[in-house]
């Protein structure tokens, strides 16, 4: 029993890991991504108030 | 409450909850102190119902003076928390570094505020007073007030919730009141960094469980499609303490009217599960909280865009991937397996890339301003914090493995190394972003006085030197001379012997701290004559419309 949960855990948790962490590279890495990425780097200079469009 | 919480309408229910919640905790607490166990307990619960009685009045006059307005226009933002919070930041961060500077005299003179018949004012309750009134009480105002005001102009909303924002910060006000006079009445369960004892922990829990509640919330009524990347790292720091909070702090209590408790892991799993909560207060409160100020304030400040969004996600992920194992790194040569030990040593090595790739995008975030670093002093504050940062994170991968740390660790070098992290870069962070809020928020031209500040970073980073380089050399002094055997194989020292030859250290290490609380003195004294409207601190509606900058809210004639 141990031994299943450990290699579960171990093995599977690294699996999940590494996957979780390359589908956030390819996240940030996606060219088509890089237009949505211009605008948010600039987000902190808007100065807009709640209703405005 | 989630659906009020996320729809922000039914203003006056949430008061009622709020007030209700409060009334509940009033009642619990006066059972707690008619049927004390203890002195100690009976003081703290009627602490307790004196600041939430009068958090409670105060409510329900501010209420009762509403007619029917609604407090929480979805319009506006909530800045009227945002300028208490500064104001919370201002008074813990004076009162924390004092007390700093006391334990610090304390160390170099033995009997100084030492009392043999009143422990009060011992160094051993004094200690917990510092560190959590400069870290919880100091920098979680910091987190606070700072969250939320950029959650809101992020996701261009209105802090969610009605009065559940100002339950937060009222109730985390009351909790760090309660932790402070309980160390000074010698109440403690001995974790360090978790020193509160069981009732304290279980009103912090509910406080931080409303902040989540509230964050998430106007999260979810955001109007940008975007999650700008400071809420990223806000939100782990709510999530992850959340959970370092309530698992490091798993305890029965002796009894429901006393307070003492029993902690419920024992042994190396004790040191273990505190270790990871230690370690990730440092990696959850202290870094990914006030990278989140980086992330935001920087940008504003210099009006530059991040220099890479791309890097900031990855920075984010592989941050908190990491951090999150380096904790055993605590346990060198202890009782835990050594495999964990090599884990936490290997993780906190791995730790220096995210730590140095996320202060690259933060410098980098001046390209084309870097006039700025000569001009502005805020900007210069915010730099030298990421200087800081970028060397203490280098600094802690290599005192994490376990050679270096066989003589580094229990010495000052230990100590040196927090005060480069926490006042080189969780105080310089805070205090920049304290100086644009002001002027921000007040809707000043400018502070009060901008060689105040000059003087405010020059008295404070010579204070800062003066810290670190005097607990290197302490440091390192006493770890050469614990591990140093004379020619019959015994220890050359003994142990006063080490003590004694800090002597000198720890009077330049009482100075430099002295000279840090001095700057921030200068600061909060330059805050509030900004909020006065003195010297340079011109409101922008008093001036001609050309200097205002273009981008400036127009005031509407209702406001």
């Amino acid at each position: 029993m141990y031994e299943m949960l450990s290699s579960f855990a171990q093995t599977g948790g690294m699996i999940y890991f590494v996957l979780l962490f390359a589908g956030v590279l390819a996240y940030a890495l996606w060219p088509r991504n890089q237009e949505k990425f211009d605008a948010a780097a600039r987000m902190p200079l808007s100065d807009k108030e709640p209703n405005d469009d | 409450m989630a659906n009020v919480i996320a729809r922000g309408r039914g203003y006056t229910s949430t008061i009622m909850m709020v007030g209700a919640l409060l009334g509940v905790f009033m009642i619990l607490a006066l059972l707690m102190a008619a049927g004390a166990k203890d002195t100690g307990m009976a003081v703290q619960a009627w602490t307790f119902i004196g600041l939430a009685g009068a958090f409670l009045v105060g409510m329900s006059l501010w209420a009762g003076q509403l007619l029917g307005r609604n407090p929480f226009d979805q319009s506006e933002y909530e800045n009227a928390i945002v300028k208490w919070g500064v104001f919370a930041s201002m008074f813990w961060g004076i009162a924390g570094l004092l007390v700093g500077v006391v334990i610090a005299l304390q160390l170099t003179f033995p009997h100084f505020m030492y009392f043999p018949e009143w422990g009060f004012t011992n160094f051993g309750r004094l200690r917990p007073l510092h560190t959590s009134a400069v870290i919880f009480a100091f920098g979680g105002n910091v987190l606070l007030a700072t969250s939320f005001y950029v959650v809101q102009r992020t996701c261009r909303a209105r802090l969610a919730g009605g009065m559940w924002p100002w339950f937060v910060f009222w109730g985390y006000q009351i909790f760090i009141v309660l932790a402070a006079t309980g160390y000074l009445l010698g109440i403690t369960q001995s974790k360090e960094y978790a020193e509160p004892e069981w009732y304290v922990d279980w009103w912090l829990t509910l406080v931080w469980v409303a902040y989540l509640l509230v964050f998430l919330g106007t999260i979810w009524k955001r109007k940008e499609p975007h999650i700008y990347v400071a809420n990223w790292f806000y939100l782990s720091f709510i999530v992850t303490i959340a959970m370092l909070h309530i698992v490091n702090n798993l305890s029965v209590p002796v009894s429901f009217t006393g307070s003492k408790s029993v902690q419920v892991f024992a042994g190396v799993q004790d040191a273990m599960t505190q270790w990871w909560y230690g370690h990730n207060a440092v990696g959850f409160f202290l870094t990914t909280g006030f990278l989140a100020i980086m992330y935001y304030f920087i940008p504003k400040r210099v009006n530059r865009p991040v220099y890479s969004y791309r890097l900031s996600i990855v920075h984010f992920w592989s941050l908190i991937f990491i951090y999150i194992w380096a904790g055993p790194h605590h346990l060198h040569y202890t009782a835990l397996p050594q495999w964990a030990q090599t884990l936490g040593m290997t993780f906190s090595v791995m730790l220096w890339m995210p730590s140095w790739g996320g202060m690259i995008n933060g410098v980098m975030t001046l390209s084309g301003a870097w006039d700025k670093l000569r001009t502005d002093p805020v900007v210069r504050m915010m730099v030298v914090s990421l200087a800081f940062y970028g060397m203490s994170t280098f600094e802690g991968p290599l005192m994490s493995v376990r050679a270096v740390n066989s003589l580094s660790h229990y010495t000052e070098w230990g100590i040196g190394h927090v005060h480069s992290g926490a006042l080189g870069w969780v105080g310089y962070i805070s205090f920049g972003a304290l100086y644009c809020l002001v002027p921000w928020l007040w809707k000043k031209k400018a502070l009060f006085s901008k060689s105040l500040v000059e003087w405010h970073f020059w008295v404070s980073t010579i204070g800062i030197l003066f810290y670190m380089i005097s607990m290197w050399f302490a440091g390192i002094t006493e770890g050469l001379m614990w591990r140093a055997y004379n020619e019959f194989g015994f220890l050359e020292y003994s142990f006063v012997e080490t003590v004694e030859a800090k002597h000198i250290s720890y009077m330049i290490r009482a100075l430099g701290g002295f000279l840090y609380f001095s700057g921030a003195c200068l600061m909060a004294y330059n805050l509030v004559r900004t909020v006065l409207g003195h010297g340079e601190a011109e409101s922008f509606d008093t001036i001609e419309p050309k200097y205002a900058r273009p981008h400036q809210p127009v005031l509407q004639p209702a406001e």
